[in-house]
Order: C-alpha cells, then structure tokens, then sequence
C-alpha cells in the first residue's frame, strides 16, 4: 500500500505539470482549482474507481461528475494520460475545433460523462446516475466534485436532500474545500461553514480529511464504500493552486493561466526541468 | 470608431457615477464582481454593494425585495447564468409585480470565447423578450451603455440590459440621445436595410460601407431596445427599401430578428434575412473567430444582403 501512496502521489505531481504546460499553451483557463483538485481525481481515476478507458461507456464503470466543471483542464489530463484520447489533444484545449472545451462536454469528449460548468447543477445529475445505476442493481458508484463557493447554489442542497432521501449510498461528493472562490475567501463573500454540519444535516455520512494527502483521499473513498443507507460527503480541505508556491492561496489565479515568465518557476517548483 | 471599450467597462464607470448620485442605488452580484465591473461600485459603496455569491436565483429574489423596499437594485452576472439559472425568479418576483430592478448582465454571445457554449448565451433576449413587463436594451457601445444604464435607472420597473465581454468600437458620441424603444438610423440607403442590434450595429456599418463599394445603398437602423421595438422606425425602413437583413449575437430565433419578423409579418411584409447564430450551442474558441466561425462578419451581411437583393 505503501508503494501505491507513492506511486499515486508521483502520478499526481506528473498530471500537476500537464495542467500547468497545459494552462500555459492555452492561455485561457482555470489554473487554480485544477490544481487543487488533482489529487483527488487522481486516487479516484488511477485507484479507486473502475474504468476503461478503451471502452468509455462500459457498462460496468464508476462514474465520475465534475461538477465544479472550470477544473476541466484537471480531468483532461488526468483522461489524456489514462488513454481515453491522445495527449497531443490536450494543445488544442479551449481553441476552436478541439474537443476539449472550456468546461467538460459529454458530446465531444470520451470519459466525460455529462455537461457541466454551470455551478451547482452537477450534483443533482449525480443524483439521477446514482439512481440509475441502482435500478439497474448495479454495484458501481458515483463520484461527484463539487466547489466549496459552489455550495452557495441552492440546487447543491436540493440534491443533497434527495441523495439522502433515495438512500444514495453509491454515491460520493467530494467538495474541494479551498476557502477561496472567484471574489476572494468564500467565509467573506458568502460563508458555507459549517460544511461538514451541513451535509450531515442534510442526512449525509461526513469524513473531514486533508485533500492533498493521497492516503487519507484513498481511506475516505473506502469507508465511503461501506457506508449502507446514505450518501457520503468528503469534506476535503486544500490549497487553491497546491503545488506552485505563488499560485497557492490566491484568490487572484483562479481564471488566469501561467505566463511565460512564470511557467518555467511554476515547473519548478513541481520539480519539472525546464526544457 | 478609433477608441474601444467593452460595454461592461463602461457598465462599472456609470455604475459607480450613480452611486455618486442616487443613495438608492444598490448593486448585487454573484461572485463576478471583477469580471461584471460592478466592483467599481462596490469599492466606492460597500454598505450598498451585496455580493451574494455564487447563488444568482437567490440574488435575483432580493433584488426584488430590495425594489419593494424603495431601492434601485442592479443585479448583476454573466448573461447565462441572470437570465438561464434565475428565470423564474425573473419572471416570478421581478416583472409579475412590476418590480424596479434592473438585470445588468455580462459576457451574452459568442464573444465570451473560451469558456465554450456551456456559457454562451444565445436565447437570453428571445427568454426575456418574451415575459410580460420587461424591457429589454443591448447597447452597441460605451457610450450608449452610460446613457441606457441611465435611463434604466430613471425608469420605473423591470429592465434587462444585455452587455458584452470585449472590447467594441465607439460608434456614438455624448450627443447621442439614448430614449427607452427609440431605434436610430446610423445611415441612409434606398436599397435595403440593416437592422442591428449590439456589436453586429458596427459590423452593419462595415458591411454598409462594402456595398457602397459596390454600388449598393443599405441603410444601417441600430436597434438597442429590442422590447419595445422601435416599430415605425423599422416599418418605415421595410417600406422605403423593400428589403431587411437583422443582425444579432444570438439565436436568430425570438430575438431581434424574431421580433422584426414578426412585425414585418403583420404590418408590412417584405424580403427578410435574419443573421445570427443558426439555433446552436456555442463553442471554445476566440472571440474573433468565432464571429467568423457563426456567420457574424460583415462578409455574411454582405452576402445576405446581395441574396435578398437577388430575390427583389
Ligand atoms: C452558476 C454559475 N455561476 C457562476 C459561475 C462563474 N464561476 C466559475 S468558477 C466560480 C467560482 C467557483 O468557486 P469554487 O466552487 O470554490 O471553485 P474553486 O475554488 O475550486 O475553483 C464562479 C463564480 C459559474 N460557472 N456558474
Ligand atoms: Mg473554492
């Protein structure tokens, strides 16, 4: 297990430096909350979930919602790197004739499972699969990632309402709890704490970890999977920007992607030559 | 046309000279504040700037509240998600009782870029054209979005103000008298007429001014207020020139272009092309390229224009 924490967090440091090249060639995109949330997707896309990435609609697989759907470039790299399409369609992220939008598109691009971007309407889809899937007497699970400013929309505590109500305990939200959004710290623009009282308010198994720790991720996605009669909130506390010094904390690197000048300081600091 | 500025740029500068003003003024936003320009008044006014973070149904509703308590709200976020996420709460809590606020939204079109479609928006006119109440303007530059941002603020009841992301050219000048529902004629031709709304107001004008070359007269009728339509300005048009070609960011369907067809329809039927996006989404790309890329240049007048004129 151990091996596999390292390995995990070496892929996570790898898929780091393709969000930043990537973000850098595109020069349009969301740098920070990708970065906050790769390691995450990271246990959930090369550990946790089943998957087949030369079969992106297998029946049997685990589904993942993104519904904080500006971190696209995140999910992108990681589904690059997996094989559901070529790397080299990474460079055409955000241009016009690429598969790759601005925020994810089930009808372009494999191994996205629905459209969002829109906050505060992913959880509610993840919902409706979860639902799905248990018609089916399926044994797969739903994973949904949502934003800590995204919790503000009202239709986030709809869904969590329903999760519980359905008893949904193939599915599992995971907030990615940076404290800060678009306008700066979500405690000053509009508060959510307490997030974890919240959910399990709402009638929700809770697990408060620490988002970067790639063992306690791997520990809460499986004890998520023996809760019976519930859905489970991962409240997962991070660092917006997490990995690259002076992206980290700023509220200011949401939208902007690295420049020239700082890709090569951003490389670095993940321990990327530069070439 | 040699200075640009973004029509939300001029949005934040008027929004914080009516602060200055009116003490009634009160602006809302969702988290965009940065992006909307309603920061420029929420620096100068804290005490009457509410951020209400990423929850635009909710913001629409107080604004409402904060209308029938006297105050002037301007609600602001991205074109999509004012008038796509808050509709109801549009339709139900702002213009069902009439309420004084004004929906001043960001980043509508194709010209939002690399977001992609998912924050395109191209049917906010035709869904707010269609509710009772509502007025509904999209300027065509700096200049006319101050005086229209003004002239909502003078005006009692719902008003939606449809702005862009991108820089545009300056097509007026100070004297320009912006009223509610009153078009402008921007040129005079005899042998059809652009009839615009937006950024496509400068693009008429460029595509006018390639059919000079060529020996065709089109006349250029700028249409900020969509709701209600300046009816005799384009009736008179569809009169003296037999031929009209709209021209919008957006759907080509219940828009500008849906609201001429349907006047010229009852009153005066004559060769209608409407230019816009052909009922699509959207998608990832630059600005630029994508007026190229959904037909919105002066070249794609230019050519609807000689088509109906191929039909006279
Ligand atoms: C309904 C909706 N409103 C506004 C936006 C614009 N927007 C994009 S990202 C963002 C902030 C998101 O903050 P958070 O959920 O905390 O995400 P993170 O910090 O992980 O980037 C906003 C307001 C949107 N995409 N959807
Ligand atoms: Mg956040």
């Amino acid at each position: 297990m151990k091996d596999k924490i390292a390995r995990l967090q070496e892929k996570a440091r790898k898929l780091r430096i393709d969000i930043v090249r990537t973000l850098h060639r595109s020069k349009s995109g969301h740098t920070g909350g990708s970065l906050s949330v790769i390691d995450m997707l990271t246990v959930l896309y090369y550990h946790k979930m089943r998957h087949d990435p030369a079969n992106p609609k297998w029946a049997q697989r685990d589904r993942l919602v993104l519904s904080k759907g500006h971190a696209a470039p995140a999910q992108y790299v990681a589904l690059a790197d997996c094989g559901y399409f070529p790397k080299e369609d990474l460079q055409m992220l955000r241009q016009l004739g690429g598969h790759l939008q601005g925020h994810p598109d089930s009808k372009g691009t494999p191994g996205v499972e629905v459209c969002t971007g829109s906050l505060g309407q992913g959880l509610s889809m993840a919902v409706g699969m979860a639902l799905g899937l248990s018609l089916d007497k399926s044994s797969n699970r739903v994973y949904a990632v949502l934003g800590d400013g995204e919790l503000q929309e009202g239709q986030i505590w709809e869904a969590a309402m329903s999760a519980a109500h359905y008893r949904l305990d193939n599915l599992c939200i995971l907030i990615d709890a940076n404290g800060l959004q678009i306008d700066g710290e979500v405690a000053k623009v509009m508060n959510v704490e307490s997030i974890g009282d919240k959910f399990r308010a709402f009638g929700c198994h809770v697990l408060e970890i620490d988002g970067h720790d790639i063992a306690a991720i791997v520990a809460a996605l499986d004890e998520a999977e023996q809760v019976k009669g519930k859905p489970t909130a991962v409240v997962a506390r991070t660092v917006k920007g997490k990995g690259v010094s002076f992206f980290e904390n700023k509220a200011s690197y949401h939208g902007v992607t690295p420049s020239d000048e700082e890709l090569p300081r951003a490389l670095q600091c993940l321990g990327d030559c530069c070439d | 046309m040699s200075n640009m500025i973004a029509t939300r740029d001029a949005y934040g500068e008027v929004l914080a000279e009516l602060g200055a003003e009116n003490g009634d003024v009160v602006v809302l936003d969702a988290d965009l504040s940065g992006s909307t320009k309603t920061s420029s008044f929420a620096k100068k006014f804290p005490e009457r700037f509410f951020n209400m973070g990423i929850a635009e149904a909710n913001m629409v509703g107080t604004a409402a509240g904060l209308a029938a308590s006297g105050k002037i709200p301007f609600a602001s976020t991205f074109a999509i998600f004012a008038v796509g996420r808050a509709w109801e709460q549009v339709r139900q809590s702002v213009a069902y009782p009439k309420a004084n606020v004004k929906i001043v939204a960001t980043h509508s079109g194709v010209t939002v870029g690399e977001d992609g479609g998912s924050h395109q928006s191209v049917e906010d006119i035709a869904i707010m054209r269609a509710v009772p109440n509502m007025t509904v303007i999209v300027p065509a530059d700096g200049v006319e979005t101050k005086k229209a941002i003004r002239a909502a603020a003078a005006y009692n009841g719902p008003v939606y103000v449809r702005l862009g992301r991108n820089k545009v050219p300056t097509l007026f000048d100070d004297s320009y008298e912006f009223a509610i529902g009153k078009g402008c004629q921007l040129r005079d031709g005899s042998d059809l007429t652009f009839v615009a709304t937006g950024l496509m107001t400068a693009q008429a004008v460029a595509a006018a001014e390639i059919l000079a070359g060529v020996g065709v007269s089109a006349r250029v009728v700028h249409i900020p207020t969509v709701k209600p339509i300046d009816e005799e300005l384009i009736l008179a048009a569809a009169r003296e020139t037999g031929a009209i070609v709209t021209a919008e960011e957006h759907s080509v369907i219940g828009g500008l272009g849906g609201a001429v067809a349907e006047l010229l329809g009852e009153r005066c039927p004559v060769l209608l092309k409407r230019v816009g996006v052909q009922d699509r989404f959207g998608t990832s790309g630059k600005a630029e390229d994508l007026l190229k890329y959904f037909g919105l240049m002066p070249e794609n007048l230019v050519e609807a224009a000689k088509e109906l004129l191929g039909k006279k």
